[in-house]
């Protein structure tokens, strides 16, 4: 592994979306010298998606307002001198907050005086039958197929799930050319009209629904509220989706006819889950907030988590959408700030007011849209015996079912006994629905705890950690005691 | 004390400790007519028993042990026999690697050491060795082979041991740290803490079997043994296509390799990470990762490719002078501990076998390892 490079960095930021890199600007703003790292090839996040490196849009595509918002950012970076890491992954972080890079260059460590946290999420499909056959992707897969290229998932897709990325994959795959053969919803319609109060604290972003419903009505696509999906079966290059009606809780409603659509993909996600991967691999004390999208860091309203140093900000702190992230990572950039003793008290408790109240009305609406992505029990409940739910090892819910039966408590036990979670994706893709089976054997979540958070966080081959040797390289310790 | 003492149940032993060696002991103990009660603050076997690599091998243990570990072995072996419920493992052969001049005497060495205690180990050429393992580096001089060997899965044994328990009627109480045992003419008092709100277990007999916590638990009792702690560093690749068919270790004793029929490979050894008997495991030093993986991909060159999947820590219990605890405890009567046996997951369902057998005043099939030869034994490098 190489040697630290000399050159000392106040905070380092894992995450350049909206969150992370606001955070960084303002923390250099602050006068602290900044690493931004993020995996992907450029600023953005997953909201604000970068094109590939070497594409351009070609003539007559025209530029989304969100893609307009990212070259906005990625401009102000470029311009800033902050030094940015894209195409580097986060694979290990210390005790100390050293961060273990893997990038192009091979992997590389980093020793800051704090480190921000702003990962986002990662989408959470509850599991039905046929979830994992190819061509079934998630909404947030399918945004950034039209993100970054343009692509649409396949010519004739059904869009299911929850929330607000339903309308935004559905209206974008029309507008990129394809068809949408139903939009399924789990909410019902009051659930929407509930969160209108909320929705009004931002009318831009309320007019946006409004205009991508309305591009669905235009075009014909049924829209089915209170509908999931009960099992997607594979006919040839085709699909045959089955469509059921399902109550307040998700749970499939007995007796309802099935509604059949055919499609030749399908974007299924049923809400966000906050990205607590560095979090909890350096045991940061958590909590589980079901409408904030389950686990996250126990931090205060400037991210500042339970570890000295340690701070989080964005959705993965809890969700509260991509229009209050970039307040939320100032807000967390001033705090470090302050805490390295770069801002005075009176500086900071301005500048804290201030990006407090930037934040309150972009959360609030945020928030509401959290609540309607945030796991529904009664879909968990209805999941089939034999339907897989870690897919990465194959993990049946009547498996994860049996291991509660024959005494398995926490998450930890039951990734032991069943190994689930203990595939490549380190129980990203599984962990929370998991841990909703678990919890209705043994009384809670909080109860049934979280998977500990391990390295890597991505996975890096041996090869790249080892590096170049030879075996008189390798610093073997003295013999154990015969 | 006493008015708690008075309303608690009675057992005839209780056992602290659910990790493999409580758990056999206090199996074992139920078995012979016992009426037992195990204890852990966890659930059973997720420290050191449930995190190890699972290594059921002759090669690693200390020559002395090597009769315990080859009963042992068969134990696990046959674990769906007895514990009703295997931990997949699986019996392949063991191959100790030299790459070395230096390297090749301390295979003759070790071999020798552990043929004298009926390990049937041989030394053989690296071209015979390739034969048996062909994923072997080229640059291969000799290697120690011995048929007896293999690797369980060893997250699956607390599910197991669970199983077993229950069916012999064995009291589990999981997730229930001990504050304190009052041990006086009438027995035994075990104590919880008060998050507990589990009255005290009055027991006639106490087993302590806490592995690295055994020296907080002795000092219940007022006896004072230091046991060190190691903390082992794991590493587990992705699923990949056979790279190799053995368990294999290095001469100086620090790597242990195997491949799962699931394509993953583990990777341990004892190299050493961060953490303590107070936090656990901590984190992985990264320059043990390193001399960690850069061994195991000189071992196995197919195992380069191969990414990572999880990395994790256990920790590993050392006497003074490096044997096993397993005996009475010095100056208190009907007080009995079971522990640090190193490889103490190949061992370690044997070893709580002849702690029982010596509990319910049978002869041990093999000799126990009296606790007193402690007191006062300077742990070496303290």
């Amino acid at each position: 592994m190489a040697e630290a490079p000399p050159s000392p960095i106040d905070l380092l930021v894992i995450g350049a979306g909206p969150a992370g890199a606001r955070a960084a600007l303002r923390a250099q703003a602050c006068g602290l010298e900044v690493l931004l790292v993020d995996e992907n090839s450029d600023a953005g996040g997953q909201v604000w998606r970068p094109l590939p490196p070497g594409f351009t849009r070609a003539a007559g595509v025209r530029s989304s307002a969100e893609a307009m918002q990212g070259d906005a950012l990625r401009d102000e970076l470029s311009g800033s001198g902050i030094r940015c890491l894209f195409g580097h992954k986060v694979w290990n972080v210390g005790g100390s907050l050293r961060t273990d890079l893997i990038g192009p260059e091979g992997v590389v460590s980093w020793q800051p005086r704090a480190l921000l946290v702003a990962t986002g999420t990662t989408e959470r499909v509850v599991p039905f039958a046929g979830w994992t056959l190819p061509g079934i992707i998630g909404l947030a897969a399918a945004t950034i197929l039209l993100k970054s290229q343009n692509m649409l998932p396949g010519r004739r897709t059904v869009v299911a799930g929850s929330g607000p990325l339903l309308m935004a994959v559905a209206s974008g795959i029309l507008k990129a050319g394809g068809d949408v053969a139903a939009v399924l919803d789990l909410a019902s319609r009051a659930d929407w009209l509930q969160t209108l109060p909320s929705l009004a604290s931002r009318p831009d972003l309320l007019w946006q629904g409004v205009q991508w419903k309305a591009l669905l009505g235009r075009a014909g696509v049924p829209l089915l509220y209170r509908h999931g999906i009960a099992s997607v079966e594979a006919l040839g290059n085709e699909f045959r989706v089955h469509a059921q009606q399902v109550d307040m809780t998700g749970a499939p409603v007995a007796h309802a006819a099935p509604v059949v659509f055919e499609a030749d993909a399908v974007a299924v996600g049923h809400g966000l889950v906050p990205g607590t991967d560095v979090t909890r691999l350096l045991r940061a004390r958590h909590r589980y907030e079901a409408a904030r999208g389950g686990w996250i860091a126990d931090a205060d309203a400037q991210g500042r988590t339970s570890i000295a140093g340690l701070y989080v900000a964005g959705d993965g702190a809890g969700i509260a959408g991509a229009a209050a992230a970039g307040a939320h990572g100032e807000l967390a950039a001033v705090a470090c700030a302050h805490d390295l003793g770069r801002l005075t008290a009176e500086a900071h408790a301005r500048e804290r007011n201030r990006l407090l109240a930037q934040w309150r009305k972009p959360a609030r609406f945020g928030r509401a849209m959290a609540g309607l992505m945030a796991l529904r029990e009664g879909a968990v409940a209805g999941i089939a015996p034999d339907t897989v739910v870690c897919r990465c090892e194959d993990v049946t819910r009547a498996e994860i079912d049996a291991a509660a039966r024959d005494g398995a408590r926490d998450m930890n036990q039951l990734k032991a006994w069943t190994r689930c979670g203990m595939g490549p994706c380190q129980g990203r893709t599984c962990g929370d629905v998991a841990g909703a089976l678990l919890a209705a054997h043994v009384g809670n979540r909080e109860a049934v705890g979280c998977f500990t958070g391990r390295a890597p966080l991505r996975p890096v081959s041996l090869a790249e950690v080892a590096g170049d040797y030879t075996y008189a390289d390798i610093p073997i310790p003295k013999a154990a005691p015969l | 004390m006493s008015g708690n003492a008075r309303s608690s149940t009675a057992c005839d032993a209780v056992v602290v400790g659910g990790g493999v060696m409580g758990c056999s002991t206090a199996l074992h103990l139920a078995q012979g007519g016992m009426r037992v009660a195990l204890v852990d603050r966890g659930p059973l076997c997720r420290e050191a028993s449930g995190v190890n690599a699972g290594t059921l091998t002759l090669h690693m243990t200390r020559a002395a042990l090597v009769p315990y570990a080859m009963r042992a072995w068969r134990m696990w072996m046959d674990a769906e026999k007895w514990l009703g419920m295997g931990v997949l493992a699986t019996p392949v052969p063991g191959l100790t690697l030299a790459f070395t001049e230096a390297e090749c005497e301390l295979v003759e060495l070790r071999a020798r050491a552990r043929r004298e205690y009926g390990a049937p180990i041989e030394v053989i050429s690296p071209a015979r060795a390739r034969e048996i393992e062909p994923g072997v580096h080229p640059g291969l001089l000799k290697a120690g082979y011995c048929d007896i060997d293999g690797f369980a899965s060893a997250y699956l044994t607390g599910r197991a041991f669970r199983h077993a328990l229950t069916a012999a009627g064995v009291d589990v109480i999981e997730n229930t740290p001990v504050e304190g045992i009052d041990s006086g003419d009438a027995g035994h008092v075990v104590r919880f803490g008060a998050a507990a709100s589990r009255p005290p277990l009055q027991a006639t007999r106490v087993v302590l079997a806490g592995g690295v916590w055994i020296e907080n638990m002795l000092a219940w009792l007022g006896v004072q043994i230091p046991i060190k702690v190691l903390v082992n560093q794991l590493i587990i690749t992705e699923r990949v296509r056979p790279v190799m068919r053995t368990v294999l270790s290095v001469a100086n004793g620090l790597l242990s390799l195997k491949q799962f029929a699931n394509g993953t490979v583990l990777i341990g050894g004892g190299w050493q990470g961060e953490g303590d008997r107070e936090r656990g495991g901590v984190e992985a030093r990264p320059e043990n990762l390193v001399g960690n993986m850069r061994l195991a991909a000189y071992a196995v060159p197919a195992l380069a490719e191969a990414r990572i999947a999880r990395i994790w820590l256990g920790l590993e219990a050392e006497t003074a002078d490096a044997m096993p605890i397993i005996g009475d405890v010095p100056g208190v009567p009907r007080a009995y501990v079971v522990g640090s046996a190193h490889s103490g997951y190949t061992s370690g369902p044997f070893m709580g076998r002849i702690m029982a057998q010596h509990i319910l005043g049978q002869q041990p099939e093999l000799p126990l390892f009296d606790p007193a030869r402690l007191l006062g034994m300077p742990m070496p490098g303290a």
